[in-house]
């Protein structure tokens, strides 16, 4: 049986019944009730055996949430959400999702098939109860072997907390405050795995990290904590995500990731993301609410996010760079994709503190269906940014007459030897560009996915190769329909 | 039997009639020149044969190998073995030329139930096809048709034909705006592609390629009808008379 919001629905209230009674001092249980409260902060913490100061900074985080209003000013439309009906540890096993492929929606199969994704894995993608262990987990060791060779700390953030507590403790909340926004303090509050790496002095990472994540993200849920520390001279390129859309209860995501960069060394974070945007209604899509920032602490050190997003109902994501050294370098290139309802409100920050600070921004919107696409951006030079340089070019795409694609740069800037340009485009894939590609031989589908992977490639051609592969092909399928 | 058979064709564009009655047949192995003043409906033809939206048929047939083409979406029609150089070759940003001739050879030889070349076999084969039209690395990388020269977009145009390997190629106006040595470059082009069982339609407005590509038929196309058809002399009585004993339109 497919999981349809409506059976999701009828067996939580099933299942709740069971978590009525006298839960909260019962740390042995592995499931918390629906619900956020102090005590809710408390059972998480213990349930990981976390240090005193962590819970307090949780609970001071959960205080600050209290008095937070969820933001409204994002060009999005959002149902409000309930966060007292949803569950914040653990939440019950479904016990009546599908037993086997052969009850999963055929629809997110065939896309599946189209990404070239192996069986077993797809039934562990479509929540299917399986005990397979996949061979990625002995690759995944290898790898760990190796990265212990160069000092190169890679885990959980949970057992980062446990065996690094220095680390995590002088980092945590360093570059995203638990202060800082509604989700990210909700995030702080409850957050329950992630990532953690840290590079020595001057290493080099030897791969990219977490290009295994297809399978160890899964169970990450969805308060994620990524925390990313690269230390002087040091280069890793980090890839997050995964190019299949996953079954997911959970109807709110809010992650967060903390990069810090320290002298000389550089953090490549390419993201692809493929979430369930539920039906062509919308419904059953996930809302993404993610803070990522990085903080280019030390001179000459540099931060690239490149992203490749589509899918969910709803994203509201900023990933930002703080130039804080001199000579830092921050950039940003984007591919958000919007079809038939999705709304999607992205953009960065680049904020210059230090002398010589540049920041490049790209960002490639493409909207089709009925679909809207933001990009908010925001270029702040400070007054001891003194040659500060922006590069910022915001180009739109849109297929079809009622969508919606809008730019909103913002531009502060106290130092008058700074230079900022901005470029913002609006195209719209022509006729006949498609009659061209048709009569070589492309359907329509494949020649909006050629069409469009060609206005994305400023942006492509950062992303690691074997991703980059992968995203194309998303960009194609996240696409099918919009035409015809 | 034929390879190409247009039987009492009409077409109208924006409701418009534009083609008014068209016949042609074209055999394996031949090379026919369709010429005719501005607006006589040549492009028109082209697009109706390759099954551009918003040209509508009204009336005839079109068969192709003989099977029904009208009953073809544009791509099947690709994939069936036409082709069709574009009088004003499109801008693709973005997209490199050889990702999209290898896109579209590889399209075309799916839909013929045909296996994919892959990265390499495919580079070593664009570069055999596109050294003789003169078109090196440099051009292979760049964006389809952007920035390109007129000449550059004809020969860019020719070059896909040449790694398609149509059944029937129908070159729009390909050689105007071209000096002559383009000009030979194109028509060398054209001509190492001619075999026994594939044909070519040359649309031109002028004699000169003709000298180039000899054609075994001439027709003259004038108000969406074919007025005379003839030998390869046609095209010359053409040149010294003009379009205007037909009653058309002065060739611009
Ligand atoms: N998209 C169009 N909409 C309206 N009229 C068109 C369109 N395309 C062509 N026509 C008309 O059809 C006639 C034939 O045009 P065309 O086929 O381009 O001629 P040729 O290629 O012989 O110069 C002309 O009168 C032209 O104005
Ligand atoms: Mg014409």
């Amino acid at each position: 049986m497919v999981a349809t919001p409506e059976t999701i629905e009828q067996l939580r209230s099933v299942t709740d019944e069971k978590y009525k009674y006298g839960f909260v001092t019962d740390i042995e249980a592995d499931v918390a009730p629906k619900g956020l409260n102090e005590d809710i902060v408390r059972f998480i913490s213990a349930k990981k055996s976390e240090p005193d100061w962590l819970l307090e900074w949780r609970l001071k985080a959960y205080r600050a949430w209290l008095d937070m209003d969820s933001p409204d000013w994002a060009k999005l439309k959002i149902d409000p959400i309930d966060y007292q009906d949803a569950y914040y540890y653990s939440a019950p096993k479904i016990k009546d999702g599908p037993k086997s492929l052969d009850e999963v929606d055929p629809k997110l199969l065939e896309t599946y098939d189209k990404l070239g994704i192996p069986l077993k894995e797809q039934e562990w993608l479509a929540g299917v109860a399986v005990d397979a262990v996949f061979d990625s987990v002995s690759v995944a060791t290898t790898y760990k072997e190796r990265l212990e060779q160069e000092g190169i700390i890679f885990c959980s953030i949970s057992e980062a907390i446990q065996n690094h507590p220095e680390l995590v403790r002088k980092y945590l909340g360093s570059v995203v405050p638990y202060t800082d926004n509604f989700f990210a303090t909700l995030n702080s509050a409850v957050f329950t795995d992630g990532s953690f790496v840290y590079i020595p002095k001057g290493v080099r990472s030897p791969m990219e990290l977490s290009t295994y994540f297809r399978i160890n993200a899964q169970n990450t849920g969805q308060f994620e904590r990524t925390l990313i520390i690269a230390d002087e001279g040091s280069y890793v390129s980090y890839l997050e995500g995964c190019t299949a859309p996953q079954r997911d209860e959970n109807q709110l995501h809010a992650a967060v990731v903390e990069l810090v960069a320290l002298d000389d060394s550089e953090i490549k974070y390419s993201t692809v993301k493929n979430w369930y945007p539920g039906d062509e209604n919308g419904v059953g899509g996930i809302y993404n609410f993610v803070t990522k920032r990085a903080a280019c602490r030390g001179r000459n050190s540099k931060v690239s996010w490149t992203q490749v997003e589509t899918g969910s109902a709803i994203t509201w994501k900023y990933p930002s760079c703080i130039l804080q050294g001199d000579n830092s370098v921050g950039e940003f290139y984007s591919v958000a994709i919007t079809n038939n309802c999705q709304q999607a409100d992205t953009g960065t920050k680049m904020i210059h503190l230090g002398r010589n600070t540049r920041s490049t921004i790209i960002s490639k919107g493409i909207s089709a269906g009925r679909a809207d696409n933001t990009y908010r951006g925001l270029v702040r030079i400070q007054p001891k940014a003194e040659s500060a340089r922006n590069y910022t070019q915001c180009d739109s795409l849109l297929i079809g007459d009622r969508c919606g694609a809008h730019t909103v740069p913002y531009i502060e800037s106290r130092n008058p030897s700074a230079t900022v340009e901005h470029e913002a485009t609006t195209a719209r894939i022509s006729e006949d560009q498609l009659f061209y590609c048709c009569q070589r031989g492309l359907s329509e589908e494949e020649a909006v996915s050629l069409i469009v992977n060609g206005f994305c490639r400023e942006v492509m051609q950062h992303l690691p190769m074997e991703f980059a592969v992968e995203a194309q092909k998303l960009v194609g399928i996240s696409l099918e329909g919009s035409v015809g | 039997m034929a390879l190409l058979e247009i039987r009492n064709l009409h077409a109208t564009v924006d409701g418009k009639p534009i083609l008014k009655g068209i016949d042609l047949s074209i055999g394996k192995g031949e090379v026919h020149a369709i010429m005719g003043p501005n607006g006589a409906g040549k492009s028109t033809l082209s697009y109706v044969i390759a099954g551009r939206e918003g040209y509508e048929v009204t009336d005839g047939r079109i068969l192709f190998d003989g099977e029904d083409l009208l009953e073809l979406e544009p791509d099947e029609r690709a994939c069936a073995g036409l082709f069709l150089a574009f009088q004003y070759p499109v801008e693709i940003p973005g997209v490199t030329n050889t990702t999209f001739l290898k896109t579209a050879l590889n399209a075309q030889r799916k839909g013929r139930g045909e296996g994919e070349l892959d990265a390499m076999q495919f580079l070593k084969f664009v570069r055999e096809k596109a050294k003789p039209l003169g078109i090196g690395d440099d051009m292979l990388k760049r964006a389809v048709n952007v920035g390109f020269s007129g000449g550059e977009k004809k020969r860019n145009e020719v070059l896909q034909m040449a790694v398609l390997e149509p059944k029937l190629a129908v070159l729009d106006e390909t050689d105007s705006g071209l000096d002559i040595d383009a000009l030979k470059i194109v028509a060398d082009g054209v001509n190492a592609m001619r075999r026994p069982d594939n044909a070519t339609l040359v649309i031109t407005h002028y004699q000169r390629l003709l000298d180039h590509i000899v054609p075994d038929r001439v027709h003259v196309l004038a108000d969406g009808r074919i007025i005379k058809s003839g030998g390869k002399e046609l095209a010359l009585d053409l040149e010294a008379k003009g379009y205007a004993q037909f009653g058309g339109a002065a060739a611009a």
